[in-house]
Order: structure tokens, then sequence, then C-alpha cells
């Protein structure tokens, strides 16, 4: 019924919030929107320190080619631009707005087209304009994935349901509460790219989901829940038996993945001309007093978050944004949530080890979905030999974690093979 | 936020990922040697309270060189990771149970001194540190390490009623020392004899006698995914198939049960640190120690060859690892050599 792919893990699910509605936090009293939250460079502000901005409005521009817009998420007064930390790059020049309490939106939003005799360029005009960007975590403006340059034809376009990283539930609440949205969005991306068909991939401990979007006349795969199945390259693999190969696209391989929360985006872009402004994210651990589903604004820093969601139960030890496999451990709370943000996770009790000698157990060669050779490039990597690290493919790796997460030397393996693409890529810039 | 500077001080920032699996290496030690402890009781109650003696002195000096060579090398004493422990009863197991006390221990300190903490402690060993203990102790005492056998209680030592003086591996290798070679042979490999050696009725190594608690043990850390299936299943299907192949009067069963075949294949073969980590090369390996086993036990001067195709494939394992790289996703196809 279904391909697989090789190597990946199966860690304990957690998903504990599967089954609760998604709650809508209030517009908090400050947002930080981040000009980067995105791959890519950062937008280009267009708005200075002082100015009046209503929710929806346009606040940084894109610069180049990939890059994305990024719009106020909440109605007040832009009181500076200044760096402020960010959750993924650490720190990043943020336009920081203070609420006047109102629910004011820039004017000629929240009507509802008639979308149907929209041509491909108004399509694709209208999910720029709202700086719509994979929402799923790496946050790849989404024009550019639905722009493939001449010669790429896309047969396949496929819609990542997976949501395969423990504990996080927020595109399962997603699929379960907005389908219609997240459907359309996705027949909206199937247009734009001239795609034959359209699949949904969706992991078998989410049933209901599958169900449902069954029950709606659309062709899901259900997939084993294994992780990284959503990963993309693995998610083709699986799906389509085609092989993304190394250094290239998907669409490469005639295929363009997208995730669900982006379709459901995309279609709000569209249908009402709204821009991206919130997203859903996992509020949960044992640091957390109500562990939920909620709609953020963008900006909002993650300790509003938190307090929305009964403020913290004790001395938290841990705070990460994203999942438990493939999230930022940070340093502070008073990071905003940006539009990759899918999780956040606060715990009291973690467990520290420290790191024994490799053991050559080879567990991390079974695990590694990219075929890698983990324990060799780490030795590579920790004597500094970037050229044979290269080689034997660091740059391949996807961080997705499976490695270290098997490890049981409690190395952690991907912090070294994030340092050795850096230092590839430094090299490689010489 | 009235303590938002006391948050920070607290938070832990560490690579992703934030969730470990349970496996780690001591708690894997420990179940392998849970898995041994079957083996072990059964030894004692075959051949006696010095069995307990030899392994406990075997078990002791591991552990004691191991931390007095940690010491006087300035490393972390990490004696409680069960390793030193595991290869002081591996060792033992492979000693024939009338050795005298010191022979343990000697075994044990070449192991732990010369094979492992002289090339840097557990994970840098390239060849596994008690089968080096066990090849160092055949090269200085080969008399005391060939012929210190004991009949095991209410058996013979060739499992074989009538003939008392040789273990079954020996009397295939040299049947004319103990009567008439053809029937010998023919009881070598009737089923009294295999059931012998199945269950362990038989003499031998401390710890290889039973087939029947060494698969036991072996098949739970199977389970366990703690050892490789490829390494064994190359192990003893290579072997299987050259014991039908090769010239030799044993039968296949006869040779998968005699000797330290199990023990080798289950519990040392697939020692971590001393086989190759790509898919292909635990292929490789085991099949390459099957093959070896094979021959020595065929052609070679030794009626048993597990440990040195194992040491052998040890020292092999570098070479293998570079030569059989994995397949990283997306790689295509080498195109032919052009001319």
């Amino acid at each position: 019924m279904f391909s697989r792919f090789a190597g990946g893990v199966h860690p304990r699910e957690d998903k504990d919030t599967s089954g609760a509605a998604i709650e809508v936090m209030a517009a908090p009293k400050k947002v930080y929107v981040p000009f980067s939250q995105h791959t890519g460079k950062p937008a280009k502000p267009c708005i200075k320190k002082g100015d009046e901005v209503k929710i929806g409005m346009k606040i940084g521009e894109p610069d180049g080619l990939i890059s994305a817009a990024v719009h106020a998420s909440i109605s007040g007064k832009v009181v500076d631009i200044v760096d402020h930390p960010h959750p993924v790059i650490g720190l990043s020049l943020c336009c920081v707005i203070e609420g006047d309490g109102t629910e004011d939106w820039v004017s000629n939003l929240q009507s509802d087209l008639n979308i149907e005799g929209l041509s491909k360029r108004q399509l694709l005009d209208a999910i720029t304009q709202a700086g719509i960007v994979g929402l799923g975590g790496a946050a790849f403006p989404s024009h550019v994935k639905l722009s493939p340059p001449k010669g790429k034809d896309i047969d396949t376009l496929i819609i990542n349901g997976c949501e395969c990283e423990p504990i996080l539930t927020a595109d399962h609440r997603l699929m379960m509460e907005q389908s219609e949205a997240v459907i359309e969005g996705a027949k909206i991306f199937q247009k734009i790219l001239g795609a034959a068909s359209l699949i949904f991939g969706i992991e078998d401990n989410k049933n209901d989901a599958i169900q449902l979007f069954r029950n709606r006349g659309v062709r899901v795969l259900q997939l084993k829940t294994k992780y990284p199945q959503g990963a993309e390259k693995q998610l083709i693999k699986a799906i389509l038996k085609r092989e993304v190969p190394r250094g290239g696209l998907p669409m490469d391989v005639g295929c363009v993945v997208h995730n669900v929360g982006t379709c459901q985006a995309a279609f709000m872009a569209v249908k009402f001309r709204k821009p991206l402004i919130d997203r859903i994210v996992t509020v949960a651990g044992d640091g957390v007093r109500e562990n939920k589903n909620v709609l953020v604004r963008i900006g909002t820093p993650v300790r509003d978050v938190i307090d929305f969601c009964g403020g913290y139960t004790g001395k938290p030890k841990k705070i990460v944004s994203g999942g438990p496999m493939m999230g930022i451990a940070q340093y502070a709370d008073d990071v905003p949530v940006i539009k990759g943000t899918s999780g956040i996770l606060v715990w009291n009790e973690i467990t520290t080890v420290d790191p024994g000698s490799c053991v050559r157990c080879a567990s991390c060669v079974d695990a590694c979905p990219m075929g890698l050779m983990p324990t060799e490039i780490y030795g590579l990597v920790s004597n500094k030999k970037f050229d044979m690290a290269k080689e034997y493919g660091v740059l391949d790796c996807i961080e997705c974690g499976c490695c270290a997460y098997v490890c049981p030397s409690a190395i952690p393996l991907v912090h070294y093979f994030k340092y050795g693409k850096n230092e590839v890529w430094r090299m490689s810039k010489k | 936020m009235e303590n938002v500077e006391e948050v920070k001080e607290l938070l832990v920032v560490s690579a992703s990922p934030h969730i470990r699996a349970k496996k780690n290496t001591s708690v894997a030690m420990r179940v392998v040697i849970g898995a041994l402890v079957p083996a072990f009781v059964y030894a004692t109650y075959l051949f006696g309270a010095r069995v307990l003696i030899i392994t406990v002195l075997s078990i002791l000096s591991a552990v004691g060189f191991e931390a007095l060579m940690q010491k006087m090398l300035g490393r972390k004493i990490t004696v409680t990771d069960g390793s030193a422990v595991l290869t002081g009863l591996l060792l033992a197991f492979n000693l024939p149970p009338g050795v005298p006390w010191w022979i343990p221990v000697a075994g044990s300190g070449f192991a732990i001194v010369f094979a492992k903490q002289l090339f840097g402690g557990l994970g840098y060993n390239f060849i596994n540190p008690a089968l080096a203990g066990r090849a160092f102790l055949m090269a200085s005492w080969p008399s005391l390490m060939t012929k210190a056998w004991l009949a095991p209680v209410g058996g013979t030592l060739s499992g074989i009623d009538g003939i008392t003086a040789a273990t079954p591996l020996s009397l295939l290798k040299n049947p004319q020392n103990y009567g008439d070679p053809q029937i010998i042979i023919s009881r070598l490999n009737d089923f009294d004899a295999m059931r012998n050696a199945f269950f362990g009725n038989i003499g031998g190594c401390i710890g290889e006698t039973s087939v029947l608690l060494l698969l036991l043990g072996g098949l739970f850390l199977l389970f366990l995914k703690i050892v490789d299936y490829r390494i064994i299943v190359g192990y003893l299907g290579s072997f299987a198939l050259l014991a039908w192949l090769l010239p030799t009067e044993g039968s296949v069963l006869f040779h998968l049960f005699s000797g330290g075949l199990i023990l080798g294949a289950f519990f040392m073969a697939t020692d971590w640190v001393t086989s190759p980590v790509t898919t292909k090369g635990r292929w490789v390996f085991g099949i390459g120690c099957g093959v070896i086993t094979m021959i020595i036990r065929v052609w070679g001067g030794y009626p048993e060859g597990v440990s040195y195709s194992i040491l052998l494939m040890n020292v092999f394992t570098p070479l293998i690892d570079r030569a059989t790289r994995e397949r990283v996703f997306g790689q295509m196809p080498k195109k032919g050599v052009k001319k």
C-alpha cells in the first residue's frame, strides 16, 4: 500500500493534546515581530519607530528572491525597531509593537473573495503578499516553492500531514477543525503548480484525520508512524518511491511538498486576503500548567503564551521552541513565537547525561534516514577533518536527531554535525 | 515576570534532540552479562566450585586492572560501566575449567592492559579484549590451555560413553589417537552425542558447553536489538554452508553444536567496538568469521577456530568499514568507468 524509507526511530508519541480543541489567545500587550522568520534574506522594514499600525499591515518587504513579507500581528504603535532574542538565530531585528487594545484590521482585508476566477498569477501574488512560509518548521517562503523554474515539471503535490515530531498536535488539530480550509489551500497550490495529482500523507496515529480527509474526497495515503516520516525527502520516498538526488530539491523528481498548516494559511490569504499573522502552537510539558493547542499571534513572547496556559508549574529547566526532536532550546522566555514555531515545550524535569566515548554500536548508522554514518562523521568533525566530513556526507544531514536519540553514549551528534556543516560552508566560501 | 532573571539562569540550552532512547552503554553491558548468567550457573553445576573461583578471579582482576590503568593514565575511572566485568566473564568462559588460579588473572591483565586501556579504553580497542586475553594465554601456556579439561558431572568430556579423554572437536581432529576412527566418527555424529552437545552434557571451556542456554541468552539479546542479527546470521550461515561443503567428518549439526561457536557468534563476534558499523560490513564480518572458523577446523592446526577467526576479522574491521560505506540517500549509482 505504501512504501517506506530506511532508518528512523520510534520515540514515545506523547501526543496528549490531540483531543483538545484549539484555543484562541487574545492579542498580547506587546509583540516582537522579527524581520527574519524564514529561510533566506530578512525582510526590509517598511515602517519606522512611532508609526501607527493596524493588524495585517505590512511592516517588512521581501528582500530579494528568497525572502518573505512580514506583517503587524496586533494593532498599535511601533515603539522600537531593535535587536531582540530570536528562537532560531539567537538575535534578530524585531519590530516591537505596543497594542492599543483594539482589533482593527487594515482596510481592504476580510473581504470574502470569489476565488474561482483567479488566475495562477493572482493566486501566487496573494500568497506572496501575505508572507506565507512553510509552517512545518523550516519556514521556506511558499511562493518560491510554488514557482519552479522552467523545465521542472511538477506532476505531484504532496501535502504533509505527518506531524511526526512527538508531543506536537498542532497540525492534527488543524486538520480536524479546519479540514475545508486545508483542502481548499491544497487545491490552490495544485492549481498554481499545475500538478496532476494531489496526495495527502498522514501518519496512522491520526486515523480520525485520515478518515475525515478521505470523506471529503481527497486522496490520502496512510503512512506508518515513524520518525522522521514528515521529513520532505523521506515523505517523497515513502509516497512516490522517488529519491531526491543528493543536494537536489523535490522539484528535481517532479514534486513539491507543503505542510497542512501552510495550506490553511494560503487559503486564508487568497480567500480573505489575510496575511500570516498568527499560527497554532502546541504548548506542552510538565513545566506548564495546561497543555493545549493555542492560536497565537506572531511575535507574542513565549512567556505570554505560557501565562495563557496557566503559567509555569515550577522553575523551568528547559524551554524548547519546536518539537522534542528538532526544536531549539531557548536561553530566555522572552523570545517571540514566529511563523515556524510549531510548539513550545517547557520542562522542569530533565536528565542530562555526560557523553561517553563512542562504542561503535552502529545504532546511529541503523537509525540515520539519510544513509549516513554518524559515528564516522562525528569522529571526523571532532578531529576537525572537515573535508573528509564533507565527503562522508555531513551536508546531507537533515538534523532530524535520530542518531543522537539512539546513541547509548549520549553523544550530542547533531551538535557536531551543525558545527561541521558551518565549517564546511565557511571553507567553501573562502 | 518578576523573576525573569532567575528563569534565565536556570534554563538548560543544549542541541536537539531533547529526548533520548533508554538504551545506554552500561545498561547494555549489564543485559549482556545477565544473558550469560544461565550458562555460568550451569557451568558451576557441571564442573564444580572451581568454575566459580576462576570466574570471580577473572572478573575481579579485569576490574582491578581497569581501575589501576585508568588511575595510572589519569583517566576517569569507569569500572561501573560493566565493560570490564563483561571482559572478565567472557575470558573465564573461554578457559578450560581445570586451569590454575593465576591463568585468569594473567589473561584478564593482558586483555585489559594491552588490548584495551593502552589503545585508549572502551571504544578504542581494535580487538576483542577477552579473545586477545585468551590468545595470549594460548600462546604463552599452550599445554595448560589445551589439556586442563574436566569431565562434566555425570558425563564424559566427549559426551560419548567410554571415551573420556578428549573434547568432541579434538576427537574429530585426531580420532586415530583414541581408538577406531570410523566408530568414533559415527558415534560423534549420532543422536545421543548431538543431544549431549545441545544440552551441554559435554566437556569444554567453562562457558561454551550448553548450546541451549547460550542460544536462550543470545536470542534474548537479539530480541532487545543489543546484538546485530547480520553478524550472527552471516557467521552461522556461512559456517553451516561450509560445514556441509568442505571435506569434514563431522555433520553440520555437530559443527554447529561443538566448541565455542554459539558463544562466539552471539556474544563475541557481535562486540560493538570491534565489529563494523556499516550494514553491509556486518554481513562481510559475520561471513568472514564463519569461513575462517571452518577453514581452521578443517585444515588448521587447532581443533577449534572461533576465537582466532573473530580476532582476525576484528583486525579487518576498519578496512571493511571503509570498503562498505553506506549508500547516502539520493546518491545516484555511479556510472561505469570510462576508458
